[in-house]
């Protein structure tokens, strides 16, 4: 069977793995990696909670076989966090009910943390308008994007702080 | 459910994709660009390509260039950079601002401007816009590259001039002037169209001199309202005159209906939406002035 060594460097730290073409990076990241906290939903890109960043930059894991992504670097949902320090999405979307049912959560996390960390200062409709690229069938969007912009206000708040000690 | 088992290969040049591609022909080879429209057909197993060439490794599809009047964009580039890309702002914005309307921009970061036009679906963006601003497109196979124009590569849905052994490498674009505008009907902002306008609009001294709309989502391929382009040119834009170029246009058309909408409904949005594009890029025509 035709296998193709792939190396990921996923949430900083780096492996190889030898996979058929056709395994999907979310397969990767959740069988071969032990990832499980991407999910997989639709498996067509539509949903979204499948969501990473390769590069910083979002992508659907679920429509993207691994062997595209060889070399890149990959952050999913378990990068969030600072060993038991919440990331400020997490704790906001914890404090503002952002969870729902939490199928979504993971792909939602990643896709904010897209938006916030390439815009600081995002509005409340930005945010709004980024997100629906992510589907929530609690359709809990009024909490998540309470929680995105919460986060982003802490994050704003704590970079300004961080800036000001150093000064 | 998953994908069936395929051989796979990143080359790093065209001349070693084109060769797999005629040497796996009989597996059914198939070229794979951002992975976004083939990716969930294979997921859905209604594609089974045996053997997948990924061209994300030729460097050369990935860049963006200016040729004098000519904007010359490589397959391989990813809608989001497209977009953003201040060269196509300049050179190309009617592009810029379809793309916008291409899904989401988690799509958009990994799905490629060469991807969606060879892909050919008759609601997408990017098809339409390359009709309206007389593109060509640039194919290379093993005897060498060839060239085809925006009009002539659209064959049917999801059917292209690509012959078999041929990817294709290069969207040319010439510059064009005057004001620009794309419009589209979605259920919601990502999803696919039911009727997208794609228009250019040059005005002198008042006067059209020039103008060039394409429709996506009405036909079997993405149209060009050639009967609104003649209405409109040579006219002091008015309502009446608009409404005229809107009326030829609609008249040439006879969508399909599905479960979306109606033949009635989708030339109901046909109309609304012609009006407000060609309104649109009459508006920025004025301002260039």
């Amino acid at each position: 069977m035709d296998r193709h060594d792939v190396t990921l460097t996923v949430n900083g730290r780096t492996s190889t793995v030898s996979v058929e073409p056709r395994k999907l990076l979310v397969d990767v990241l959740r069988e071969d990696l032990g990832l499980t906290g991407t999910h997989v939903g639709c498996e067509h890109g539509v949903c979204g909670t499948c969501t990473v960043l390769r590069d910083g930059e979002s992508i659907r894991s679920c429509t993207t076989f691994a062997v595209q992504v060889d070399g890149a670097e990959i952050r999913t949902v378990e990068g969030l966090a600072k060993g038991a320090e919440l990331h400020p999405l997490q704790d906001e979307f914890w404090d503002k009910q952002g969870l729902q049912c939490g199928y979504c959560t993971p792909g939602m996390l990643m896709r904010a943390c897209e938006i916030i960390e390439g815009n600081p200062d995002v509005t409340h409709d930005q945010v709004r308008e980024g997100i629906a690229s992510n589907l929530c069938r609690c359709t809990g969007y009024q909490f998540i994007t309470e929680a995105v912009c919460a986060a982003a206000a802490r994050m704003k708040a704590d970079s300004a702080e961080t800036t000001g000690a150093q000064a | 459910m998953k994908p069936p088992p395929f051989q796979y290969a990143a080359p790093t040049s065209v001349a070693e994709a084109v060769e797999l591609l005629g040497a796996h022909a009989d597996d059914d080879a198939r070229a794979l660009a951002g992975g976004q429209s083939l990716v969930p057909l294979m997921n859905f197993r209604l594609a089974q390509p045996a053997y997948l060439i990924d061209l994300r490794r030729i460097e050369e599809l990935t860049r963006i260039r200016t040729e004098g009047d000519t904007l010359v964009i490589g397959a391989m580039v990813r809608q989001s950079h497209a977009e953003h890309a201040p060269e196509i702002a300049v050179g190309a914005p009617l592009l810029a601002e379809a793309l916008g309307y291409v899904a989401h921009p988690p799509i958009r970061n990994s799905g490629t401007v060469g991807g969606s036009i060879a892909h050919a679906d008759p609601a997408a963006e990017l098809p339409a816009v390359v009709l309206a601003l007389d593109a060509e497109l640039v194919l290379a196979g093993l005897g060498g590259t060839r060239t085809v124009a925006a009009a002539d590569f659209f064959t049917g849905p999801f059917s292209t001039a690509i012959g078999s052994g041929e990817i294709l490498t290069e969207v040319r674009i010439p510059r064009r002037a005057g004001g620009h505008a794309f419009v589209e009907f979605a259920r919601t902002h990502g999803n696919f169209a039911l009727v997208g306008v794609a228009a250019v609009v040059e005005l002198d001294g008042g006067t059209v001199a020039r103008a060039s709309i394409a429709l996506s989502g009405v036909a079997p391929v993405p149209v060009r309202a050639t009967a609104a382009e003649e209405a409109l040119t040579g006219t002091v834009p008015d309502d009446a005159s608009i409404r005229a170029a809107v009326d030829a246009a609609v008249a040439g058309l006879s969508p399909a209906g599905d479960v979306h909408g109606g033949r009635e409904t989708r030339t109901d949005i046909a109309r609304s939406y012609l009006r407000r594009g060609i309104e649109l890029a009459l508006s920025r025509a004025g301002d260039r002035r």
